[in-house]
């Protein structure tokens, strides 16, 4: 955890925590029963329960794996642990222990004060049941007294922004409606650990600014939270420091950007082993955006641009143009063609390198997908395009320690401009 | 910011290891899950009927329908109810309404906590407010139903004993045994779908080795299975009380009712053990 802050109240403790689950259903829920009638009878499974699991998985049964192995950690009075990794690196699971819904199957879990969670907004919502109703149902599930409802009443559906559907039944709002209505229920709990997962990826951006800043006012107000996302923007504006989980284990810990750096350090790894391929058979590329040197890439600062073309024959002219997309390739985000100064290309057989130096890069931190097309300089056609059938290149561009940037790309910005105000 | 007041540990060591702070939590939560049950008795019985035509008529069905069944049975000569002290529709209202009682309660818990399962994988509250809440369901269906009782004993000018005032005692008896084998059921129903898909047809096999349509002999295999049959004195007592006044079976009903509250207890021993494993397999 974070050394320069003054000591708080440690309202968090993890010890070895691991949790086993099964691949195999059938054979789950049996496993499930022998460990139910195993605990009635108080026979232990392993040993030592507080040990860390054994490395040969000798601890375990026919189709099971650790689902979150050996978490170690602490969280104090007003910190933020963010919690990142891949889909199954087990962040639900540990955060499903932590609110105790699961036991541990080793190791020890300390939980200090009441425990809030924004892990199933709406669960529990009655879709027959208008949303007063439902209100006060869910304030209930989530330990409100009636009284401590009615005091909070007005406050939940002003938050919510809702008032006009409040007396509808919930089954006609819709999915946005139904988040903001759950959302406004569980922060009004002011619990002092608060458990998010994912809950910010819906709603509108304005709503979803409005959420963050109501955790950042928990926050400061002396609660304590832990959160999931994949929105690193998020991550780093919100969280003072960070576990970077990995098939159920803590890979990285400690300072929120650098295991969001590492994070997607990982990220682009595994995507550089997709290969070369381009749709003509006779040509093979791989293009980069870096820093100047090849180095880190950030924004605002120059970067460069790398081509690197194989081609089995010799090929036309050419022109070369990357488009940027983001990371899901569903937006295209920008066109850089050497076309636009008419620089062209001779392809010959073997190896040809083309860079290109660009001033300031505006696009903010996180990570893009480039699409790479070559276009034959007289008449036009595409000769080879990777990206688009075949695997994109990727390009990282790393955090900015700016905290105003990181609130807005929290809240959706892509882009950076450099003004000068009069 | 309130003060932390508790502390939870969880740790994968058996509960009961530390015997003394389980019953401790148990009682605590069964304490605190009371305003919660109470919400969603008020959510499940408003959500109930709300999308329906007939409403709560549909409280009173089941046991007219098994009623008006078992009349024609009878009208056609299929079947001898035996010695009755009172006419056999008044017999077949009144029976068939307390078995239903039973029969509600067995079904209730597993029912309400497997339509609570998202609630169950994702929000941790006191897990006593379902089986709280399903007994309420149960109460309130009564209420409904014990209509019929009282229109039965009209209509039949049957004149209640004064043993009439220990009939809460057996409706109670009767509910407390149905609910100890609902919430028994429920961490293995919870795991395995065979487990609701099996109960209306126990359930309805059940009711005929009970004496709810006819009173039977007390031969053969058939008579075994009635006499073990714990239901049997536990619904013929509440019967006796209300109409005749007079039961034999007294000391059964005594020895059932106090055994079915100590297997109450170990139900929701089970049913707390259980849940976090349950949860687990379940998924998310």
């Amino acid at each position: 955890m974070s050394q320069d802050k003054p000591a708080g109240e440690v309202l968090v403790q993890a010890e070895h925590a691991s949790k086993i689950f099964c691949r195999d259903l059938k054979k789950s829920l049996f496993y499930g029963v022998q460990d139910i009638a195993c605990e009635f009878l108080g026979i232990k499974r392993a040993s030592d329960p507080f040990a860390p699991p054994a490395e040969d998985g000798s601890d375990l049964r026919k189709k099971e794996f650790w689902a979150s192995r050996d978490i170690s950690f602490e969280l104090r009075r007003g910190e933020c642990l963010g919690l990142i990794g891949h889909n199954g690196a087990g962040k639900t699971t540990l955060l499903k222990m932590l609110n105790g819904l699961i036991k541990p199957d080793r190791g020890r879990i300390m939980m200090k004060g009441r425990v809030g969670a924004l892990i199933a907004l709406g669960a529990g919502f009655n879709p027959i049941l208008t949303g007063r109703e439902n209100i006060y149902v869910n304030g209930s599930v989530l330990g409100l007294s009636k009284s401590e409802i009615d005091a909070k009443f007005d406050d939940i559906v002003d938050f919510s922004g809702i008032p006009e559907f409040i007396d509808s039944p919930v089954q006609n709002y819709s999915s946005g409606m139904q988040v903001r209505l759950g959302f406004a229920i569980a922060s009004s709990l002011s619990p002092d650990i608060l458990l998010i997962d994912e809950v910010l990826a819906v709603g509108d951006f304005a709503f979803r600014n409005k959420c963050l800043k109501r955790i950042k006012e928990y926050l400061q107000e002396g609660g304590s939270a832990i959160f999931v996302s994949h929105n690193m923007a998020q991550v780093q504006s919100i969280c003072t420091s960070c576990l970077y989980l990995d098939h159920g284990q803590i890979k990285m810990a400690g300072d929120t950007v650098n295991c969001i750096n590492a994070y997607n350090e990982d990220l682009l790894g595994a995507n550089e082993k997709s290969g070369t391929k381009t749709t003509n058979p006779d040509i093979e590329l791989t293009s980069k955006i870096t820093g100047r040197d090849g180095g880190p890439l950030r924004c605002l600062e120059p970067a460069q641009l790398t081509i690197e073309i194989d081609a089995a024959k010799d090929l036309p002219t050419c022109y070369a143009s990357l488009v940027i997309f983001n990371l899901e390739q569903s937006q295209r985000l920008a066109t850089i063609t050497s076309e636009a100064s008419k620089q062209t290309y001779p392809l010959k057989h073997g190896r040809t390198v083309i860079t290109a130096e660009l001033d300031n890069f505006n696009f903010m931190a996180g990570r893009y997908a480039i699409r790479t097309n070559l276009m034959e300089t007289e008449s036009g056609t595409r000769i080879a395009n990777k990206g688009a059938e075949t695997t994109p290149d990727y390009f990282n561009v790393d955090l900015s320690d700016n905290a105003l940037d990181c609130q807005h790309q929290s809240l959706g910005d892509l882009l950076k401009f450099e003004a000068q105000w009069k | 910011m309130s003060q932390p007041t508790t502390t939870k540990v969880y740790t994968a060591e058996p509960q009961l290891n530390h015997a003394t702070a389980l019953f401790a939590a148990m009682w605590r939560d069964l304490l605190s899950s009371r305003e919660l049950a109470w919400r969603l008795l008020v959510r499940n019985i408003s959500a109930m009927y709300r999308q329906t035509i007939f409403g709560y008529v549909w409280a009173f069905l089941p046991p007219l329908a098994t009623s008006a069944t078992f009349l024609f049975l009878k009208a056609g000569g299929v079947m001898d109810p035996g010695e009755l002290a009172i006419p056999y529709p008044a017999y077949l209202l009144i029976s068939t309404s307390l078995w239903a009682l039973f029969a509600d309660s067995v079904a209730a818990p597993l029912r309400l906590v497997a339509t609570s399962r998202m609630m169950l994988i994702k929000i941790n509250f006191p897990r006593e407010a379902l089986i709280l809440a399903s007994i309420g369901e149960v109460l309130f269906n009564f209420c409904i139903r014990f209509t019929i009782i009282f229109g039965a004993m009209l209509w039949f000018q049957i004149v209640p004993p004064s043993t009439v005032f220990l009939v809460p005692l057996g409706l109670l008896s009767l509910l407390l045994l149905g609910i100890m084998v609902g919430v028994l059921l429920t961490p293995i129903g919870l795991l395995f779908q065979d487990v609701s898909k099996v109960m209306p047809m126990l359930l309805n096999f059940w009711m005929l080795l009970t004496p709810v349509v006819y009173i039977g002999s007390n031969e053969g295999i058939r008579g075994e299975l009635m006499r073990w049959n714990p239901v049997s004195p536990v619904l013929t007592v509440t019967r006796d009380w209300l109409t005749t006044g007079h039961t034999e079976l007294l000391t059964p009903f005594l020895v059932i009712s106090a055994l079915a509250l100590l297997l109450l207890f170990f139900g929701w021993l089970i049913y707390r053990i259980a849940m976090p494993h349950i949860i687990a397999r379940l998924g998310g």
